[in-house]
């Protein structure tokens, strides 16, 4: 026995100092292999008496499960260290900008109609579209514009014949739909619009309108005031508040102009307000009794509101743009910005 | 419109801090764009009088003076010319301060102690129009009643607000002090102060002695007053006066010249006066203008008239262009004797386009193009009467010659309250309602309403409602979210969907959005080289285009995208990824065709597969599954060996390619640019959204190489349609994964190299099965294409 006491005093020492796999498998074949040492002393126990057998046997087995747990631990040892110095090896710097994909850009006009619609779709309103190239009759007849009212100028308007024009509005979409449905009417109108002002930066020939429609039975000013104070908190943040003026459009009465708080300094004055603490927004209003007339729907039953705004003023607030023009260039700097 | 605060204080009593004015009056409609105090930068500077003048010890041309400024007496020093004992004077004060930020503080001139500096009108930031008796160079010399120590801001009106409002075009009424002051009235809950006309009359005769008017264009006029003022002595109007106009922003000419702009101003009617000396054959005559008529307006222009024009003549001539601007042979002088006041009312319509057409809009032009109410014209014209007698600048003679056809009448509506609550979603009481439409100038009788005829934007309940609204607060309304009693969905269509999703396909695939003009110039037709006779030729022409570039209808989104492919790469932008969907515009019978069309342009590290592959994008996003891409070679936009139409149902949807080398160079841009334009109509009818889960594969597939060599001409597409009708059942998908053509093959040949995935549903595919097929495809493109195996 003092033979296998000595052979597991050295075969521990070796394995303990290994440091690699070939090693472990070196000693293994050493000790446990057909003629490795442990074998070689359970051959000597054929000369054993056999009273003395058992106990050596054990001796034998114990010895070997003692070799196995020493060559497991110094395996783990070892793989765990090379598992180690890998990870070390392949390590990187972070702070190395990641490789990105090319996404594209939805233009910042877009981006605020999608707001706006999803907005509305929320609340029950369906999306209404009509033709660019529209007629006087739509554009200004419909819509309760004075004879005389300077829109109608050429000076204004995009004229194809005495009959056909450029819509210089999205309310002719209202007309439309009011002529062709009965209420209830909850409709939004986005959509592109043309006014013959030369281009600078506050001004361009063609832009862009959103413009929402109610028509039902009961609907109030009251309407009116809700939905707006909704949309300016769901379009700018939930501490906007809504300032309605008294204004002039021809095909609302009551008509009102509305501010809302400034959304960068909360209605304290700041640049992006003119530090009036409010930002003119949107044009609202009933709509006129004689536009319900005019488009069928008979006004001593059923009221409604309107409202619309400028898209490229809003983009141009939302996102602190100082140029209408960036809207029409179409530089790629400017469009992978939002 | 600017007020100064101190005339409507003629009409209302104002005494609110400024700031909650303006307040008041914007919550109310009447928006305050902005205030300002004429002096806001004078302080400190008082009327004095000179006690005593003597030499400057130490100086040839300077003065001391000792002044008396009412609590003390000052030592002032002064170079100033003109300074006599007696004298009173502006003194700018210590540590007073005058306009561009300019401090006077006490200190010793050449020795002597200065407390103070004279001012000359120059100096309060005045001018010889505001007090013409003023000296150029020298300290202005006050009236000889000043009291001493008055602050020279009251004397000279600088310390009027004048508050500017925006006047909306329904509110004609309100371009006049009047207005304003009926407005504020209402706003601040005060009464409206009217004051009656009263006339002395000392003038000789009757006017009609004077003057006779007829009016030929009775269209064109509805009205004409006029007014003789005899004995009339041509001077500076008083200093109240002017200072009104000067702070409404009209600049002060003489005392009748200032009384028609006094009551412009404060009445909202236009006036003009004549010197009825050059008025020949005492008559007036309102008529059209002959074709070709010459008159030289007072801006001492001449201007050429047709038929269109309405002007004032006498028996002989046209005397002043109705209601726009008198002219040269009638003006006022300084040796003007008799004058004639007119007072007039005009088609708002016809001025404004005369105006227009003469290139010349005048305050009075400016008011007619609004409409305005004709009863306010006799009004106007007695009022300029009594301000004559207020002047002692003429006698007035008895009588007004007043010419009209109908007047307006005033308009009764029915003040329906229950109707005006509901409208508003308020419970506001009829007697608030009665309250507030009183204050605005209306009558009510009964349940009616009386409109004054210079309402005429009220003609019905919804104007009474907004008239109660504005003054009952239109932030004081209760919000109420319940619309109605209905309930409506709120989607988008499917073919807003389909947009949607061809919008966020062309996102995902890294484009940029762009936004372009719809209309261009003809001449981007010639650029891209298209037939003469070709469709896109066909366009709207816009009659009044802001110059040649914007002059039609786009009837192709091409120039569009190069130009905006120009623009970057002309801006050193190295790579150009864009989109548009957006319009074309073609003539129809009614109104137009307005077509919608995807627009994707790339240029710079791409090539024709890159935009094909976006092309295949949308299509396969939208469900559609059998689009066809046929070569066209004859597309004169496009490179001939780099273009294809894009078929759905043998239908030509789109097309794309690299743009011809010429065209991009035309455009200036850059020579790899690469357009896609495809029709979004036929994608509605064909996309769907629906989607069926197909099994993942339960048995392993075989994958096959084959590499052949064909004639370049032979279409991939072809190969592939004829593979796939070879081999049917366990072909599952065929790829194209290489095209070769160059030194190692024979010339006129492309290599094409395919993986082939086969794959049995039910089996583990054998190797001699696949095989036989490969074997099968081989011999089939051998026979029907020639092709050899690489």
């Amino acid at each position: 026995m003092l033979q296998l006491d000595v052979m597991l005093k050295n075969a521990e020492r070796e394995i303990l100092s290994a440091t690699d796999m070939k090693k472990i498998e070196e000693l293994k074949v050493q000790y446990l292999g057909k003629k490795g040492e442990l074998t070689q002393v359970l051959r000597g126990m054929s000369a054993l008496a056999p009273e003395d057998r058992p106990a050596a046997g054990k001796a034998a087995n114990d010895a070997r499960e003692k070799l196995n747990q020493l060559f497991s631990d110094a395996e783990k040892i070892i793989s765990d260290k090379a598992v180690k110095e890998r990870l070390y090896e392949e390590r990187l710097d972070v702070t190395v900008p990641g490789r990105k994909q090319d996404i594209g850009h939805t233009h910042p006009l877009t981006q605020v109609i999608r707001k706006i619609e999803n907005i509305f779709i929320g609340l029950g309103y369906q999306i209404a579209e009509g033709p660019e190239v529209e007629s006087v009759h739509y554009n200004f007849d419909q819509l309760n514009a004075p004879d005389n009212h300077p829109s109608r100028d050429e000076q204004d308007t995009f004229y194809f014949d005495a009959e056909k024009l450029l819509r210089t509005q999205t309310s002719p979409v209202q007309a439309r739909v009011m002529e062709n449905n009965a209420p209830p009417i909850r409709i939004i109108c986005p959509g592109r619009v043309y006014r013959a002002d030369e281009v600078d930066a506050t001004h361009s020939p063609i832009f862009h309108q959103i413009e929402a429609l109610v028509v039902d039975k009961d609907i109030t000013m009251g309407n009116l005031v809700a939905t707006l104070k909704l949309f300016a908190k769901e379009m700018f943040g939930e501490e906007t508040e809504v300032r309605l003026r008294p204004h002039y459009f021809p095909f609302t009465e009551p008509s009102a102009e509305v501010d809302v708080s400034c959304w960068v300094c909360k209605g304290k004055g700041c640049p992006v307000c003119k530090y009036e603490g409010f930002i003119e927004i949107l044009g609202a209003g009933m709509v006129h009794p004689n536009v319900l007339r005019n488009c069928g729907i008979d006004p001593d039953i059923y009221s409604g509101f309107a409202f619309g705004l400028g898209v490229e003023r809003t983009a141009m607030a939302v996102f602190g743009i100082n140029d209408l023009r960036l809207f029409y260039e179409n530089d790629a700097r400017f469009l992978s910005q939002f | 419109m600017k007020a100064p605060i101190s005339w409507l204080r003629d009409f209302v009593d104002i005494d609110e801090d400024i700031k909650r004015f303006c307040n008041l009056m914007t919550v109310t409609g009447t928006k305050v764009e902005g205030y300002n105090q004429a002096g806001a930068e004078i302080s400190g500077v008082v009327t004095g009088k000179i006690l005593t003048l003597r030499a400057h010890p130490n100086s040839d041309h300077l003065l001391i003076a000792d002044v008396d400024v009412g609590d003390k007496v000052l030592q002032i020093v002064t170079g100033a010319p003109n300074v006599k004992i007696g004298q009173i004077i502006p003194i700018a004060t210590d540590n007073s301060t005058l306009p561009k930020g300019v401090t006077i503080k006490k200190g010793k001139l050449r020795g002597e102690l200065s407390e103070g500096m004279m001012c000359s009108i120059q100096e309060l930031n005045l001018t010889k129009h505001d007090y013409p008796d003023a000296c150029d160079d020298g300290i202005w010399v006050l009236k000889e009643d000043t009291p001493l120590g008055m602050d020279i801001k009251k004397y000279a009106g600088l310390d009027d607000c004048v508050v500017e409002f925006e006047i909306t075009p329904n509110r004609q009424d309100c371009f006049s002090i009047k207005g304003i002051a009926r407005e504020a009235s209402a706003a601040l809950d005060k009464p409206f102060k009217d004051k009656p006309i009263m006339l002395q009359e000392k003038g000789k005769g009757k006017a009609d002695d004077y003057i006779k008017v007829g009016i030929t264009a009775t269209d064109l006029c509805s009205r004409y007053c006029a007014g003789i003022i005899t004995d009339v002595i041509i001077e500076p109007s008083p200093d109240w006066m002017r200072s009104r106009l000067r702070n409404a922003g009209v600049r002060p000419v003489n005392n009748i010249v200032d009384i028609t702009n006094y009551v412009l101003l404060e009445c909202g009617q236009p006036m003009h006066a004549f010197d009825l000396e050059f008025i020949e054959g005492n008559t007036i005559n309102v008529r059209r203008a002959a074709d070709n008529e010459k008159i030289i307006t007072l801006d001492e222009k001449e201007r050429i008239l047709d038929r269109s024009v309405v002007v004032i003549s006498d028996a002989k001539k046209a005397v002043a262009l109705g209601g726009i601007m008198g002219a040269m042979n009638s003006e006022i002088t300084d040796n003007t004797k008799t004058v004639l006041f007119e007072s007039a009312m005009f088609d708002s319509a016809n001025i404004r386009i005369s105006a227009k057409k003469l290139g010349m809009r005048s305050e009075s032009s400016a008011l007619f193009e609004k409409g305005l109410d004709a009863n306010n014209a006799l009004h106007a014209i007695n009022r300029a009467c009594e301000l004559v007698e207020l002047l002692n600048a003429g006698k007035v003679v008895k009588g007004v010659v007043d010419v009209h056809k109908h007047l307006p009448v005033p308009v009764r509506i029915k003040l329906d309250a229950k109707r005006i609550n509901q409208l508003l979603g308020t419970d506001i009481p009829v007697a608030d309602m009665k309250s507030v439409l009183v204050k605005l100038g209306m009558r009510i009788d009964k349940d009616d309403i009386i409109v004054p005829t210079f309402r005429p934007d009220i003609t019905g309940c919804a104007d009474i409602a907004e008239e109660v609204a504005r003054f009952y607060g239109y932030n004081n309304i209760v919000p109420s979210l319940a619309l109605g009693k209905s309930v409506t969905q709120g989607y988008r269509t499917h073919n807003q969907n389909v947009r949607k999703v061809i919008h966020d396909t062309l996102i995902a695939c890294g484009l940029n959005e762009t936004m372009t003009y719809s209309f261009i110039s003809p001449k981007n037709l010639d650029k891209l080289g298209i037939s003469e006779d070709s469709p896109m030729r066909d366009y709207l022409t816009i009659k009044n285009p802001l110059g040649e570039d914007f002059s039609v209808m786009r009837t192709t989104m091409i120039p569009s995208m190069l130009k905006v492919l120009a623009y970057n790469t002309n801006r050193s932008v190295k790579q150009g990824r864009f989109f548009e969907v957006s319009k074309t515009y073609h003539p129809a019978e009614i109104l137009a065709d307005e077509r919608e069309v995807i627009t994707v342009g790339l240029y710079g590290d791409c090539d024709f597969y890159d935009l094909k592959g976006i092309a295949e994008n949308i299509s396969e996003s939208l469900g559609i599954k059998d689009v066809e891409y046929v070569a066209d070679r004859e597309n004169p936009v496009f490179h001939t060996g780099r273009c294809a139409n894009i078929l759905l149902d043998n239908l030509v949807i789109g097309t794309l390619g690299q743009i011809d080398y010429s065209v991009s160079e035309e455009f200036d841009a850059p020579e790899d640019s690469y357009i896609l334009t495809m029709d979004v109509s036929p994608l509605y009818e064909r996309a769907t959204f629906t989607n069926t889960y197909m099994p993942i594969p339960r048995y392993p597939s075989s994958l096959r190489d084959l590499s052949i060599v064909v004639d370049r001409d032979v279409q991939s597409a072809d190969i592939v349609k004829t593979v796939k009708k070879a081999v049917k059942g366990i072909l599952e998908n065929v790829t194209l994964f290489d095209i070769y053509t160059g030194g190692q093959i024979e010339e006129g040949s492309k290599s094409l190299s395919y993986s082939f995935t086969f794959r049995a549903k039910d089996r583990t595919l054998e190797d001699q099965e696949v095989n036989k097929a490969m074997d099968k495809i081989m011999n089939t493109l051998s026979r029907e294409f020639d092709a050899k195996v690489r």
